[in-house]
């Protein structure tokens, strides 16, 4: 094996939306308003202060955590299809890279919740007979989205077998 | 359209029947160590009724129906629920008989499809009904043969059947262990229950087992409670096995493997064997040094039952080796190989895992001795498990390893439960591919082929990042190609 090319895997090509990111940000602050605001009203009836000080830092790490993770994610986020299969990249710190071939594609679904439409954007959810669950691609622009999901539909459709 | 049935009015005696047996233990400690107050006669009473009541209920608003193209089955008394299969999509059909159902001539049918939460439970029928329904569900069509026609039953095979000498390994397995620790759990609860009552029959057993013991020196003492303990395991277990797998035999028939066994449940297991993903043997730490092992078939359809998928209880591994090559079927047997081991990163990740407890327990140890005036020998103790510790790192990075099998993809991994695997390449669809931080530092990575069949994971643990990717590419050819960069070789050994 040594005169042999060495093989290593690369990322796929696509990223999601660059929208995902401020709804990633989005979704931090509201989860962190809800933890501070309630140490707020908690700091009206307590002469202490303490309240105020856990506020004061809690809002430190919420500040931190809105402008680092949603880069970081969008960053390590990478998704790609061909007609034989679909290919996803996630993780920090553990990546974990995902292949699920077409041709075993049993659904196809488009998700776009309230905060989603917000940024014009849809999560992809492929899902294959296998036990170890869907390939998720979230932050995907609506547009790229609906059409990512069209083409599967029509490829998985066309691609004879029955999926299991 | 077929009509609704009900099952057998014998389950009305037999679902309370059941339900008595598992309380048993309880009602044992009522009975005999209670005082007899009636007030616990009376409850006793009214929970029997209750029960009976409930079994009647049960049967009176069960009722399933095997139509052409479903099967149904309506429960519940209030909150109705209603169950349908498509005929189409049954894969396996189970059969258990608890000692009630053999009472009463009855048995129990879980029928199963690919998918895991997709399962009917048809508690209750007589056993010609349920052999019946079995036969009639597994077959795909009606124009498939009969699988009592003389054709079909030329076909059938005996793979195995139960050697009463595989009963040696019964100790070695960890059931007898664990049976014993649950039972002396529930012995523990049932006596602080009499205690508590102030009852003297056990209690004054007790003490004069501690008056014996505080006679002897410590040492006796521990070899005396070892020497029981290992006794009642041996026992425990032998008892278990013999439960548990009488009467085991694994036959093939039609394209279907049965597995039949047990003593006082009587189990029968099929499984289509288009649905077979994968072979899977476990060899535990002793059972390993005894050579003996164990063999599961990896497949979907059988849900949440792990034991279902048994297909040798632990036998010798040449024996395990032989039934795994004729259940494949295969030019090239799964297990025949010899496995591909795996780089020194994967033992320094081995090792570090193994002795990092070790040391950190120490270190807190250590501290306590330092700053707390704590004992020595905690730290001593914890040092000399350094030693046990990096043998298990090295016995894990031993049993890494993979090959590519014919059309069979195999893995090993693990020390103290040593699982080898070997699924079948059409069955896996698509890949997962870990590289942790630590991981793409040491350059490997783990490779998991996903399946349709549940709670099966079987995976190459820390392969060469070279290694991994030409093994998912060679298993299956062009699902991770797309992804894969040759890079001329320079900067690597």
């Amino acid at each position: 094996m040594s005169d042999s090319p060495r093989l290593r895997l690369r990322f796929p090509q696509h990223r999601v939306s660059r929208r995902a990111v401020a709804m990633w940000a989005a979704q931090v602050v509201a989860g962190w308003a809800v933890v501070i605001g309630a140490q707020l009203v908690a700091a009206v009836f307590d002469p202490s202060g303490w309240a105020l000080v856990t506020a004061a830092m809690c809002l430190v790490v919420a500040a931190a955590h809105a402008t680092v993770m949603p880069w970081w994610r969008y960053r390590v986020h990478h998704w790609e299809t061909t007609p034989e299969a679909v290919y996803t990249v996630s993780g920090w710190f553990d990546q974990e890279w995902r292949a699920a071939p077409v041709s075993r594609i049993q659904t196809v679904d488009t998700r776009r919740g309230p905060v989603h439409r917000l940024f014009g954007l849809a999560a992809l959810t492929v899902t294959t007979a296998s036990a170890a669950g869907s390939l998720v691609i979230d932050g995907l622009d609506a547009e790229v989205a609906a059409r990512l999901a069209d083409e599967l539909t029509r490829l998985t459709q066309a691609t004879p077998g029955d999926a299991t | 359209m077929s009509e609704w049935r009900r099952t057998s009015p014998r389950m009305i005696i037999v679902r309370p029947l059941h339900e008595v047996a598992g309380l048993l233990p309880v009602l044992f400690a009522i009975v005999v160590l209670g005082r007899g107050d009636p007030r616990e006669l009376l409850w006793m009473g009214g929970a029997l009724v209750l029960l009976l009541l409930h079994g009647l209920v049960t049967w009176w608003r069960t009722t399933y129906r095997v139509g052409e193209q479903q099967v149904e089955l309506h429960t519940g008394l209030f909150g109705r629920r209603e169950r349908a299969l498509r005929r189409d999509r049954v894969r396996t059909v189970e059969r258990t008989a608890r000692f009630g159902h053999r009472l009463f001539g009855l048995a129990e049918l879980h029928v199963g499809t690919g998918q895991h939460e997709d399962r009917l439970q048809l508690d209750g029928v007589t056993a010609e009904e349920a052999e019946r329904l079995r036969v009639e569900l597994l077959r795909r069509s009606p124009a498939a043969p009969d699988p009592e026609s003389a054709a079909a039953r030329e076909d059938s095979a005996i793979l195995a059947t139960l050697d009463w000498r595989w009963l040696r390994f019964a100790p070695l397995t960890l059931s007898g262990i664990t049976s014993v620790l649950v039972g002396a759990v529930a012995l523990t609860r049932v006596l602080g229950e009499v205690s508590s009552r102030e009852d003297d029959l056990l209690t004054a057993a007790a003490r004069q087992v501690a008056a014996w013991m505080a006679r002897n020196s410590p040492v006796v003492d521990a070899l005396a409670v070892l020497l029981a303990l290992a006794g009642l395991v041996v026992v425990v277990s032998l008892v278990g096995y013999a439960l548990a797998y009488a009467g085991y035999r694994l036959t093939r028939q039609e394209r279907t493997l049965r597995v039949r066994r047990g003593l006082l449940t009587a189990r029968s297991v099929a499984i289509e064997e288009a649905r077979l993903r994968g072979l899977r043997i476990r060899e535990e730490l002793l059972l390993r040094a005894a050579r003996g092992a164990r063999l599961a078939a990896i497949t979907s359809g059988l849900g949440g039952h792990h034991r279902g998928a048994l297909l040798v209880p632990p036998a010798p591994l040449d024996e395990v080796h032989r039934v795994a090559a004729d259940v494949a079927r295969d030019p090239e047997p799964p297990f025949a190989r010899p496995l591909q081991r795996h780089p020194r990163a994967a033992l320094r990740r081995r090792l570090f895992r193994a002795v990092c407890p070790v040391v950190a327990l120490a270190a807190a140890a250590g501290a306590l001795r330092l700053w707390a005036g704590a004992p020595d020998w905690p730290w001593v103790a914890a040092l000399v498990l350094l030693a046990p510790a990096v043998l298990l790192g090295f016995d894990r990075h031993r049993a890494l390893g993979h090959a590519l099998a014919g059309t069979w993809l195999v893995s090993r991994s693990g020390s103290v439960r040593r699982d080898t695997s070997a699924l079948r390449c059409g069955g896996i669809i698509g890949w997962r591919v870990h590289r942790s931080f630590f991981q793409r530092r040491a350059g490997v990575l783990t490779l998991e082929p996903t399946t349709a069949a549940p709670h099966e994971h079987p995976r190459v643990v820390d392969i060469g990042e070279h290694d991994g990717i030409r093994l998912a590419d060679e298993a299956v050819p062009g699902l991770l190609g797309h992804l894969v960069v040759r890079d001329a070789r320079d900067d690597y050994s």
